[in-house]
């Protein structure tokens, strides 16, 4: 079955690297001795602990609760005891730290009771609450709560279920992995993501340069109950990008600031149709998931990686360095973020740890003026023109950088990826759209602490007016009593007060300490 | 501390502009076959007077020079003004080109990438303006002198004034300017163009060096320095303008072809209109860019004061690209109105 596929704009074709780390298959990562488990894992409000220090925890087990509507739980992912809850360094470009769960685990492994249940005896908002409650959020990088996602809208606004098996980045290779082994389960979830969305049409969109995974996918399709269509997509990056797949597969585009629901299509990543079987199919939260290790190192793979593992003893799990590490980074090399420091945790954004060296990351070269040779716009996969948000960006022309659609860059890098004068431009855009949210913010507190001086101003003058209304209406009052200073009672009262004034003074004069002590 | 992405294509400044030299050669192979080597001598003279001018501006203004100098512009400025004059010029006019191209039009106006005019179309539109008659002197095509301008010659020519024959044996007005002259006479222009220093289509030697220049603009174009929009517009404006005064008056308006194979057009529509910094950058605006520079080309050549109108016409545009690049937009992903 042939389906006809539409373009993306722009796009870039960089070397590929994946089949370092597809030679060997998922391999299971040890138990680490210490688990850090931090508490925003998802976008959104991170889960609150309701674990104490020093409390027995088996695996599976609750440890923080969904807090607020985009939230989800998160799980021990061994068995072991609770050693702190606090801040702890977490895989962010700012080494920023936030709240984790440290569980210094036993090597018991010891589950929780596990409770798989079957989906169709479940409504689906049942479904939706039961896979907050197992922690789940898109493995595809953005980790996005999942059971909001899977709604189909009132009226229905999901036609589509698109199963997003692109894998655009280079050296990733763990939704190429896990599509190659774990393709039935992928199915399952399927399965129940199309039960919830009530969902007419299911695609799996995955890029050609996965052979293997297209036919384990294509076999597994062929014994689902329901149609599966795998459409096979041309690799060029940023293809596995949301917005991009839904263009090639159905040409539509996601209205600027919209959802994918707009067009129809809800988008999910294959690692996360697996999760979502694990949690339904079998009571299995998500507490691990598939980690490409590559870069400067022996031996890469993927591997299944408990939450909270320390990537320093995951990127041990590769055997060594061929040559001098230059640096780590979470992600792919277009997009991925640089680490600070490797002692931080696996999370469930972490697609990739990619381990750096200068022959194979090379710093990159002097930045030289834009020629404004426009090869830029040639590849940007928004439409956008990056030579002029650069130029606007660099004279902090914010307003102009806006007018031209800066927000709509979904910061890919493939500017910066063709650019001869070596120029960082997503870094540009990245400052100005920083500083634009933090001009926003200022506005809206400056607005804010506007109002209430105004209010303030309006009731110090409604006081005033009040008081002066009450002492006319007093006057009005008692217009009988007269307050001339002819009347004898008043006069007295006067000399006394005068004379006590008197007093008081030439007290203070005798008692005046002389200036210098004796 | 580094951001993403943390890779990045092969390419430089320096391999672009080197490409675009690269496209060059072809025709100045023509050139030399054609018109003698004194070519070769004014690149020379125009290579090093770029390098010591982009050397001492680099340095006035504090920048790295290696680095700078490595990007090529300068390079690409030399030999696009040395191929716009005579090559028979007197040395010092290349000198003063130069100067006005390298240190005025770029360099005070904050050097590469913030020049608002194309650098080399400066220089030469200077030139024209302030020695009109070196600027008419060209090599006669070999075929034609009376006499060969050897290398020694050429040397001495150029740099002394002095020449073992007349001026008139080894040069020659080109044929858009005979085609102007001749007019005003009233001549018509089948008469005028079967006179000796006419070629097939354009003029006698020139029309196959053109062609070289147009092969080394497909080159450009496969190897991605150039893209289609500019030169094709161009072409096309500066063809369809000029087909339909032919249409309309044969015997007074020159063929489009004709005016496509003279003078700096194909010059122009590959390696001066297509430069990146002082070009119009959105696909519909380099479209307008291009069409615009063809057909004001066209316009100063039959009512000008100047027989070829390509600098001028480059320059005008010039100033209107801001414009054109602000209302020729094009669509962002998820803006745009028509769904498929």
């Amino acid at each position: 079955m042939s389906r006809t596929l539409y373009q993306f704009h722009g796009g870039v074709h960089p070397e590929e690297h994946k089949q370092v780390s597809t030679q060997l298959p998922i391999a299971v990562a040890p138990i680490p001795a210490q688990l850090i488990v931090p508490t925003r894992q998802h976008i959104g409000h991170p889960a609150k602990p309701c674990v104490c220090i020093g409390e027995y925890v088996r695996k599976g087990q609750i440890i923080a609760q969904a807090d607020g509507y985009i939230s989800v739980a998160i799980h021990a992912p061994s068995s072991g005891t609770v050693t702190h809850i606090g801040t702890h360094p977490m895989p962010h470009p700012s080494g920023l730290v936030d709240n984790a769960i440290v569980i210094a685990t036993d090597g018991k492994d010891e589950w929780c009771e596990r409770q798989p249940i079957d989906y169709r005896n479940l409504n689906a908002s049942a479904l939706r609450n039961r896979l907050r409650d197992m922690g789940i959020a898109g493995l595809g990088g953005a980790v996005f709560p999942s059971f909001i996602k899977l709604n189909p809208g009132v009226p229905q606004k999901v036609q589509t279920l698109l199963l997003n098996g692109g894998e655009c980045e280079p050296w990733i290779t763990c939704d190429d992995m896990t599509m190659r082994e774990r393709a039935a389960g992928i199915m399952a979830g399927v399965a129940i993501m199309r039960f919830m969305l009530r969902a007419e049409t299911v695609i799996v969109g995955i890029e050609d340069n996965k052979p293997e995974a297209i036919i384990a996918m294509q076999q597994a399709a062929a014994q689902c109950q329901f149609p599966v269509e795998i459409v096979v997509i041309p690799t060029l990056y940023p293809s596995g990008g949301a917005k991009q797949m839904i263009k090639v597969i159905t040409g539509k585009e996601v209205p600027s600031g919209g959802r994918s629901t707009d067009v129809g299509v809800a988008t999910f990543n294959v690692g996360t149709a697996y999760a979502i079987h694990r949690a339904i199919d079998h009571g299995e939260p998500l507490i691990s998931r598939v980690v490409t290790v590559a870069g400067n190192i022996q031996q890469a793979r993927n591997f299944e990686v408990l939450i909270g593992t320390p990537m320093n003893e995951l990127v041990q799990l590769g055997q060594g360095h061929p040559a001098k590490v230059s640096g780590y980074v979470m992600g792919g090399p277009m997009m991925g973020i640089d680490l600070q420091r490797i002692d931080v945790p696996v999370v469930k954004a972490t697609n990739c740890i990619l381990v750096k060296s200068q022959t194979l990351f090379p710093p990159a070269p002097l930045e030289m003026p834009c020629i404004r040779c426009t090869r830029c716009a040639d590849a940007c996969p928004a439409d956008l023109q990056p030579q002029e948000l650069y130029w606007f960006a660099r004279a902090k022309n914010f307003d102009k950088a806006q007018k031209y659609n800066l927000f709509d860059c979904i910061e890919c890098g493939c500017c910066s990826y063709v650019c001869p004068s070596h120029i960082p431009l997503v870094q540009y855009y990245r400052y100005a759209k920083s500083e634009i949210a933090f001009n926003l913010a200022e506005h809206k507190a400056a607005d804010h602490a506007r109002e209430r001086h105004e209010t303030r101003l309006a009731r110090i003058e409604r006081e005033k007016k009040e008081r002066a209304e009450k002492l006319a209406q007093k006057a009005a009052a008692k217009p009988a009593t007269d307050t001339s200073s002819d009347d004898p009672a008043t006069t007295a009262k006067k000399a006394a007060i005068q004379a006590a004034i008197e007093r008081a003074k030439a007290n203070q004069a005798t008692t005046q300490p002389p200036t210098e002590p004796s | 501390m580094t951001s993403s992405p943390y890779i990045s294509q092969q390419t430089s400044v320096s391999i672009i502009m080197l490409k675009v030299v690269l496209a060059l050669i072809p025709a100045i192979i023509a050139y030399v076959w054609y018109f003698g080597p004194a070519i070769l001598l004014s690149l020379t003279l125009a290579t090093v007077t770029a390098l010591v001018l982009e050397t001492t501006a680099l340095k006035l203004r504090g920048l790295p020079v290696k680095p700078y100098l490595m990007d090529g512009s300068a390079l690409v400025t030399a030999w696009l003004l040395a191929l716009s004059i005579p090559s028979i010029a007197p040395w010092w006019l290349i000198v003063v080109g130069l100067f006005f191209a390298i240190i005025v039009a770029k360099h005070l106006y904050g050097g590469l990438g913030n020049n608002l005019f194309n650098p080399a179309m400066v220089g030469y539109a200077i030139l024209i303006i302030s020695f009109p008659v070196p600027m008419t002197h060209w090599a006669a095509p070999t075929v034609l002198a009376g006499q060969q301008l050897g290398l020694t010659d050429a040397i001495q020519y150029i740099f002394n004034g002095t020449l073992s024959t007349t001026l008139d044996a080894i040069s020659t007005a080109t044929p858009l300017d005979t085609l102007r002259t001749q007019l005003h006479l009233n001549r018509s222009v089948g008469e005028i163009t079967h006179m000796p220093i006419f070629g097939t289509f354009g003029g006698q030697g020139s029309e196959i060096v053109a062609l070289f220049i147009l092969l080394g603009g497909i080159y450009m174009w496969l190897a991605r320095i150039i893209t289609w929009h500019i030169p094709v517009a161009f072409l096309g404006g500066l063809g369809i303008i000029s087909g339909i005064f032919y249409m309309l008056d044969a015997t007074h308006y020159a063929s489009p072809w004709f005016h496509l194979a003279t003078g700096g057009a194909m010059l122009g529509a590959f390696f001066i209109a297509t430069d990146p910094v002082t070009g119009a950058t959105t696909p519909t605006g380099k479209l307008i860019f291009g069409a615009g520079i063809g057909i004001l080309t066209y316009l100063i050549r039959i009512i000008g004061a100047y027989p070829d109108g390509v600098a001028f016409a480059v320059l005008l545009m010039n100033i209107a690209v801001p414009l054109i690049d602000s209302y020729t937009q094009p669509a962002v992903y998820g803006h745009k109105d028509k769904q498929p």
